[in-house]
């Protein structure tokens, strides 16, 4: 279908975006790289009065190396950070979880800060975000603010991003020595939406699990789950049978999926526990 | 707020600037102000890949871009890349193959397969695969597609 008919602002500075934002109010949207803004406008899922391009807005874009840190802006396009050979040394989690983002032509147009605002359950991004403990930077009026990767994300589309605030840019903290991280989702299509899928990274020394890993889990809830007790069952262990069992029963336990047309929330549980042993045993493994 | 925009950037290789509704995309731009109809209008939401084009050097979603958005791009369709014949080789290469049926999909089939060509010539046949997940065709099961590609880069010179 077409979209309602909207009014359109290429906003040329930050300010500029920030300004129509506090302006407009409800009826704004911020129109990033526009590849889940538009599928939703086309349904007629939502209809905003004014989209505010933040497309030239300088600055807004690049993936800087910022010492423990590297600094992704909000505007990076996907392919950007797929190819970025910073991202594969320093932050490999992404790196694995970007050629499963939607399709080539989707990735070259989508923003790595439109995926993470727009905190579809389902996406990649936000879980990563929360599994490497990422930082988001908010502009807004007031000045700039940064908000944890967890209390970013409140819920089923919603984040931490208020009304007339735009996220400009994340930090993800380098991956450090002895830290691996393993991405899986399990998809009917190649880059189709996730039934669900695991972002993990995980302390290993001498074939062995370390304490303080983290396993989130998309397309599992309202929003990027971790799966805490999970994860702390891992520390001090080797790859094992037994360990995967105990990992799938726990999880059974600790998830409370949604059901849709793809799944139920008993499929879902099931494969967690499929995914945790997919993609963990490796980690420990090699 | 005003729902027109005025727009102007170049497609195939020729300036156009028009009054449009803020709402149209590149797509129906291109097919609807423009009269180039090769690019396809599918789902509209981003799944099927016919409306697929391309802007300042990438394929992007004609259908998820915004004609506004597209200001001062550089675009080319169908229509341009068979006139400058920069994907002859593979759009022979199709026809021998037998690698479209209906032609639905075949455009952005060809602006896809011309982008894998450029960036990771020698890709596998599963990457190729990967690469052209996002374009829907219901004639061929796309063997014979991967097959083109393969027969394609060949003749051009990449592996086998």
């Amino acid at each position: 279908m077409k979209p309602a008919p909207f009014a359109y602002v290429r906003a040329g500075t930050l300010d500029d975006a920030i300004r129509v934002l506090d302006e407009r109010g409800d009826g704004a949207r911020i129109l990033a790289g526009g590849q889940s803004l538009m599928a939703t406008l086309n349904m007629r899922l939502s209809a905003p009065e004014v989209l505010v391009d933040i497309g030239r807005v300088d600055g807004l874009a690049g993936i800087e190396d910022a010492g423990d840190h590297l600094r992704i802006g909000a505007m990076t396009r996907h392919v950007d950070v797929e190819t970025s050979d910073l991202v594969a040394e320093h932050a490999p989690l992404l790196a694995s979880a970007m050629p499963h983002i939607a399709h080539p032509a989707i990735r070259n147009r989508g923003t790595f800060g439109g995926s993470i605002a727009f905190a579809d359950p389902a996406a990649e991004l936000p879980a990563c975000a929360v599994a490497l403990g990422a930082r988001m930077t908010i502009a807004g009026k007031g000045g700039r603010r940064t908000v944890d990767a967890d209390s970013f994300f409140r819920g089923l589309y919603e984040t931490a991003v208020g009304p007339g605030e735009i996220l400009t840019a994340v930090e993800v903290p380098k991956i450090a020595p002895g830290w691996r991280s393993g991405f899986m989702e399990l998809a009917r299509r190649h880059g189709d939406y996730a039934i669900i899928g695991l972002a993990a990274h995980v302390a290993v020394e001498g074939g062995r699990f370390g304490g303080g890993g983290r396993l989130v889990f998309f397309a599992a809830g309202d929003r990027p789950v971790p799966a805490v007790r999970t994860a702390a069952l891992l520390e001090g262990e080797g790859w094992s049978d037994a360990l995967a069992g105990r990992l799938a029963d726990s999880l059974t336990e600790e998830l409370d999926p949604f059901e849709d047309l793809n799944a139920d929330a008993a499929m879902r549980r099931h494969l967690a526990g499929v995914l945790a042993r997919r993609t963990l045993a490796p980690l420990v493994s090699v | 707020m005003e729902t027109h925009v005025d727009v102007s950037m170049r497609v195939n290789g020729s300036a156009v600037t028009r009054r449009i509704e803020a709402r149209m995309n590149l797509v129906d731009f291109l097919r609807e102000e423009l009269g180039l109809t090769g690019s396809h209008v599918g789902c509209e939401h981003g799944v099927c890949g016919a409306c697929t084009v391309r802007v300042d050097g990438r394929i992007v979603r004609g259908c998820l871009t915004v004609a506004a958005q597209a200001e001062g791009a550089d675009v080319w369709t169908i229509e341009g890349l068979s006139d400058t014949g920069e994907i002859r080789v593979l759009q022979d290469a199709f026809v021998e193959r037998n690698a479209l049926q209906c032609g639905y999909c075949t455009p952005g089939m060809l602006l896809t397969l011309a982008e894998l060509m450029e960036r990771d010539p020698d890709a596998t046949r599963k990457r190729i695969r990967a690469f052209i997940s996002g374009n829907f065709c219901r004639c061929t099961g796309y063997e014979a597609i991967v097959d083109a590609f393969e027969m394609a880069r060949a003749r051009q010179g990449g592996s086998t």
